[in-house]
């Protein structure tokens, strides 16, 4: 059992365990006053499932007058994509006409299966990963939209804990380092502790001011 | 202001950062100290992104089956069994805890 799992396997497995939360999105979608168009709309454009759920959710409790705070949830949430893009522009390299494609399809998933790769597979590992939640993710919403909540919930089957699972499995190769690993636990820690405090999405970004700042502490070599 | 153009509005909006992101020239991640912060942030939001879905029900401290079935995945990621298998373990916890002793 030492063999790695392959690229397009894990690709595969992410995007469609990702994908299934789709369902939830087009069922919650609908529910919040969206119709099916433009619950499909926003899976194929904002493709991005914490701004997608905040935006419905800021709509779903404040209607139509909630729709510039809806906008700015959105938009706040989507930053971490931007810190994405900057590490994967440097792996994908020059990409021509694809590199608006390549930017709709940089989220969590296909950056973390990208960086958990050899770099042989990186590229590989973004496009089939990006591609597979963007297939799963669409097809499941409008399942969602057109059977509502009646298909099931994604957390009888265990797949909340699937996903985080999954994240745990990519970020652990990547903590090379004490920083990195030191980073990563007390973002783990610090992202839960200040969740009550602050509005949903944004503890995920504290926790990249929290990097910076662990960056900025000096490393200091024993002698 | 139509549902269908905050809809648009929203969505350019949250494309802009992914767009924007990728337009920041490889070169400025040569600088092994830029490398490193990069590396860093990115690490600490898929960990932040790790502590919210593991520990986080609306915007509370829930301490449910996920967490169990995390730490079981990390456990089996420390001996390096595949990530198909970790996952498929970490979702088997869970949904087990749920069904067989009605867990949250």
């Amino acid at each position: 059992m030492k063999k790695r799992s392959g690229v397009f396997s894990v690709s595969f497995s992410v995007g469609f365990a990702t994908g299934l939360y789709g369902i939830s999105f087009g069922a919650l979608s609908e529910a919040s006053g969206l119709d099916i168009w433009q619950t499909c709309a926003l899976s194929l454009l904002m493709f991005s499932g914490g701004s997608q759920f905040a935006f419905i959710g800021v709509l779903g409790s404040g209607g139509l007058a909630a729709l510039p705070t809806a906008i700015a949830s959105a938009w706040l949430l989507g930053v971490r994509n931007g810190f994405y893009a900057v590490t994967m522009s440097s792996i994908l390299g020059k990409l021509g006409w694809r590199k608006p494609v390549a930017a709709q399809l940089t989220i969590d998933e296909s950056t973390a299966v990208a960086l958990s790769r050899d770099s042989l597979e990186q590229r590989r590992g973004f496009w089939l990963t990006g591609g597979f939640v963007f297939l799963f993710w669409n097809a499941m919403t409008l399942l969602g939209a057109w059977f509502g909540e009646s298909i099931g919930n994604p957390s009888d089957w265990g797949l909340d804990a699937a996903a985080a699972a999954a994240f745990v499995a990519l970020v652990w190769p990547r903590l090379t380092e004490s920083k990195l690993r030191f980073t990563a636990f007390l973002s783990i820690i610090f992202s839960a502790f200040i969740s009550p405090y602050v509005a949903v999405g944004v503890p995920v970004l504290l926790s990249a001011v929290l990097a910076v700042i662990i960056w900025l502490i000096p490393v200091r070599r024993k002698p | 202001m139509t549902l269908w153009t905050g809809l648009l509005l929203a969505s350019l909006a949250v494309y802009s950062w992914k767009f924007i992101g990728s337009l920041v020239p490889s070169k400025a991640l040569d600088h092994p100290r830029m490398a490193q912060l990069v590396s860093l942030i990115t690490v600490a939001l898929m960990s932040g992104l790790i502590g919210i879905q593991t520990l986080i029900t609306d915007r509370q401290v829930e301490l449910d089956s996920r967490l169990p079935a995390v730490l079981v995945a990390i456990a089996l990621t420390v001996m390096r069994l595949p990530f198909i298998f970790v996952v498929a373990v970490a979702a088997l916890v869970a949904a087990g805890l749920r069904f067989l002793l009605g867990w949250p």
